[in-house]
C-alpha cells in the first residue's frame, strides 16, 4: 500500500505544479471519465437489484390480493358469522370456523404454557451460568432443534409421543387433575394435548434463542452494579437481567406464538382433526392450518374452497399482527444490536 | 461465582435468599436438560427405526403398491432435488438481489418498506403460502406441478437469503468499497466482485440455511407439487417430494409404509443436519467469524 501511495504523491511535491494539480482535483472531483457503457451498466445493475427488492413487496401484495379475491364467495355468504359459527358441514354448505379458531388458540396457548418457562430457563443458563465450553454446544443443539422439519416432529409425535401420553402421562393427569375437567374422557394419545406438547418442543428454540440475544444485549455493568450491592445470582438475574429485558422477552414469546399459530404439519398429524369444541385436552380437535392442509385439495365447489381460503386469510392476518408486534418489542430492547435471530 | 464470594464474606446470606438462588440454578439446569432430551430422542428414534430400511432399493426405487413389500423413495428424493432446484433458481437470485439493494441503497423509505415486508413474508404460515401459490400457478396451469412447488419454496427462501446478504454486506468495511472505487471500476463491478465477494462466506451461510429450511417444508407442497407415486422428471407434472411422502406414509395405516416413512425421515434429517453443520464449520473458520 505504501509504495503506490508515494508514487502518486511524487509529481505533487514541487511548487506550482502541486497547486495546479490540487486545483484541478478540486474542480473536477471525478478525474476518470466513465464510458457510456459503464454508466449504462451501473444504472442497469441498480434497476435490477431494485426490481429484486420490489419483488418482495409484489409477492406479499399479490398474496393478500389473491387471498381476498378467492375468499369473496364465503365472505359475502357468511360475513362475520363465519367466525362465530360452530358448524362445519361441507355437505349442507354450512361453514363456521369457530372450532378451528378455538383449536388454534388453545393448542398455541398450551404450547406457550410449556415452552415459556423452559425457554427462560435455558436462556438464563446459557447467558448467566454456563461455562464457555457448554455455551457453544447448547446453542448448536438449539439450532439443530430449530432445523428439524415439521413433518419429522409429526412423525415422531405419532409413533413416540402419543403412545407415551396415552400410556403414562394421560392416566396420571386424569388421576391427579381430572377434577378440573381439562383432563377427562378417554385418552387416545392423539389430541389437543399431544398437539400442544409437540408445538412447545418446536417453539422452544425460537423463544430461547431470541431471549438469549435479548439478555446478552443487557450491559454487563448493570449486572455488576447489582452484584456489587450484595445480590445473589438469582436476585441479579431478576433485577438486572429479567427486568431490563422484559420487553424483548415478551417479543420473543409473541414471536414463538406466531410460529405456533401457523404451524401445520406436526399439528395436523397428532391433533386428531375433529371440528369439536371440547373442554378436555385429551379430546381430538382441529386447527385453522390443519383444516387447510386436509381439506383444500378435496374442496368441491366454489363456496367450500372459498371458505377454506377465508380461514387462510384469517390466519394470515392474525400472524401478521402477532409478528409485527413481536418484531417491534424485540427491536425496542436490542436496538442497535445486529441480531440474526429476528429472521429465524 | 458471585454468590460463593458473598457467602465467604463477613455477613452471611439468609437461608431464603440462599434457597431461591439454588432454586434458580436447579431450574435453569433442569430446563436445559429437558429441552435437549427431545432432540436426542428424535435423533435416536430416527436412527433406530430408519437405519434398517435404508438400502440400495430404498434410494433408487419408486414405491410399490400397498401389499407388496419393498420399494423405496428414489422418486421422492429426486423429486425433492428438482423442486429445490427450481426453488433455488427463484429464491437465491431474488434474495441476494434484494439483500444487495437493502445494504447498498436501502437507507430510505423503500428500503424500510422492503425490510418490513420481508419480515412479514418470513412470518406467513407456510400453508398460506401454499394457497397463494396454488392460485398463482396451479389455477393458471390447471393442474398440480413441480413448478408450483418450486415457486412456493423459492418464495419462502427469499427473506432468509436477503436478510443474511444484507447483514453480511453491512459488515464489509467501507474502506474496502472505497478501495474498489479508487481503482476506477464501475459500481456494479465493485459491488459484485469486491463487496459481495468479501461477504461471500456469510451469504453462502444464509443460502444454505434457507435451502435446509425449504428442504423440510411440507405444507406448501400439499397443493402445489401434490406428490406422485411414480417417477417423474417433468416440472410441469405433479412430482413426489421427500417430506410430502413422509407425511403420506406416516398417516397411512400400513406398517410397511411407516417403516419407509422413518427411513425417509432419516435421509431428510441427514441432508439437513449436514447442511447446518457445514454452515457452522464454515462460519466458525471463515473471515466473517464475528458476524454470526
Amino acid at each position: 500500500m505504501v509504495a503506490p501511495h508515494n508514487a502518486l504523491r511524487k509529481p505533487v511535491s514541487s511548487g506550482d505544479q502541486a497547486e495546479s494539480v490540487m486545483r484541478v482535483v478540486a474542480e473536477k472531483p471525478i478525474a476518470v471519465r466513465r464510458s457510456f457503457a459503464d454508466r449504462f451498466a451501473d444504472a442497469g445493475f441498480r434497476w435490477l437489484i431494485t426490481l429484486c427488492a420490489l419483488s418482495v413487496l409484489a409477492i406479499v401484495g399479490f398474496f393478500v390480493y389473491e387471498l381476498i379475491v378467492n375468499s369473496q364467495p364465503s365472505l359475502k355468504e357468511f360475513g362475520w358469522h363465519f367466525f362465530v359459527g360452530q358448524d362445519w358441514d361441507p355437505v349442507s354448505g354450512e361453514f363456521g370456523a369457530l372450532p378451528f379458531i378455538y383449536g388454534t388458540l388453545v393448542s398455541s396457548f398450551l404450547a406457550l404454557l410449556i415452552a415459556v418457562p423452559l425457554s427462560l430457563g435455558v436462556a438464563i443458563y446459557v447467558t448467566e451460568m454456563a461455562p464457555g465450553w457448554v455455551r457453544t454446544p447448547i446453542s448448536f443443539l438449539m439450532e439443530l432443534l430449530a432445523a428439524i422439519p415439521s413433518v419429522i416432529y409429526g412423525l415422531w409425535a405419532i409413533f413416540v409421543l402419543a403412545p407415551i401420553l396415552r400410556v403414562y402421562v394421560g392416566p396420571a393427569l386424569a388421576k391427579s387433575l381430572g377434577w378440573t375437567g381439562f383432563f377427562s374422557g378417554p385418552v387416545y394419545g392423539i389430541g389437543m394435548l399431544a398437539a400442544g406438547v409437540i408445538l412447545s418442543i418446536m417453539i422452544v428454540p425460537i423463544i430461547a434463542s431470541i431471549t438469549r440475544d435479548v439478555m446478552a444485549a443487557i450491559p454487563q455493568t448493570q449486572r455488576e452494579a447489582v452484584l456489587a450491592l450484595g445480590a445473589t445470582r438469582w436476585e441479579m438475574v431478576r433485577i438486572a437481567v429479567l427486568r431490563n429485558a422484559r420487553t424483548g422477552i415478551i417479543g420473543a414469546i409473541i414471536l414463538g406464538l406466531g410460529r405456533a399459530l401457523g404451524e401445520t404439519m406436526a399439528v395436523t398429524m397428532v391433533i386428531g382433526n375433529r371440528p369439536d369444541i371440547t373442554k378436555s385436552l385429551f379430546a381430538p380437535a382441529y386447527t385453522m392450518a390443519s383444516v387447510i392442509a386436509n381439506e383444500f385439495t378435496e374442496a368441491t365447489g366454489t363456496l367450500y374452497a372459498s371458505a377454506i381460503v377465508e380461514v387462510g386469510l384469517a390466519l394470515f392476518l392474525v400472524t401478521l399482527i402477532v409478528n409485527a408486534l413481536a418484531q417491534m418489542l424485540v427491536w425496542m430492547t436490542t436496538r442497535g444490536m445486529p441480531s440474526r435471530a429476528h429472521g429465524q | 461465582m458471585a454468590s460463593r464470594a458473598l457467602g465467604s464474606g463477613s455477613q452471611p446470606i439468609s437461608w431464603t435468599r440462599r434457597l431461591s438462588n439454588s432454586a434458580l440454578t436447579i431450574f435453569a439446569v433442569v430446563c436445559s436438560i429437558l429441552v435437549i432430551v427431545p432432540l436426542f430422542a428424535i435423533f435416536a428414534y430416527l436412527v433406530i427405526k430408519g437405519i434398517g430400511s435404508i438400502n440400495w432399493a430404498f434410494l433408487t426405487q419408486a414405491p410399490k403398491p400397498v401389499g407388496e413389500t419393498g420399494g423405496g423413495m428414489g422418486n421422492a428424493i429426486v423429486g425433492s432435488g428438482i423442486i429445490l432446484g427450481v426453488a433455488s433458481l427463484i429464491g437465491i437470485p431474488l434474495g441476494i438481489g434484494a439483500g444487495v439493494y437493502l445494504a447498498e441503497y436501502g437507507r430510505n423509505w423503500l428500503g424500510n418498506a422492503v425490510r418490513f415486508t420481508a419480515d412479514v413474508l418470513n412470518g406467513i404460515p407456510s400453508i398460506v403460502v401454499g394457497i397463494a401459490v396454488w392460485s398463482l400457478v396451479v389455477v393458471t396451469q390447471r393442474h398440480f406441478s413441480a413448478l408450483a412447488g418450486g415457486v412456493a419454496l423459492g418464495i419462502m427462501m427469499i427473506p432468509t437469503v436477503s436478510r443474511a446478504t444484507e447483514e453480511m454486506l453491512l459488515l464489509v468495511p467501507r474502506t474496502i468499497r472505497e478501495a474498489a472505487w479508487g481503482l476506477g471500476i464501475s459500481q456494479w463491478r465493485a459491488t459484485l466482485s469486491v463487496t459481495l465477494k468479501t461477504a461471500s462466506a456469510g451469504v453462502i451461510t444464509g443460502v444454505m440455511l434457507a435451502f435446509a429450511r425449504a428442504a423440510g417444508e411440507t405444507a406448501p407442497l400439499l397443493f402445489t407439487a401434490f406428490g406422485n407415486q411414480f417417477w417423474s422428471f417433468n416440472v410441469n407434472q405433479p412430482m413426489a417430494a421427500l417430506p410430502l411422502q413422509i407425511f403420506v406414509y406416516a398417516i397411512s395405516p400400513y406398517d410397511d409404509w411407516h417403516r419407509l416413512a422413518w427411513a425417509g425421515a432419516l435421509v431428510l434429517i441427514i441432508l439437513i443436519v449436514g447442511a447446518v453443520t457445514a454452515v457452522r464449520v464454515v462460519t466458525s473458520r471463515g473471515m466473517m467469524k464475528g458476524a454470526t
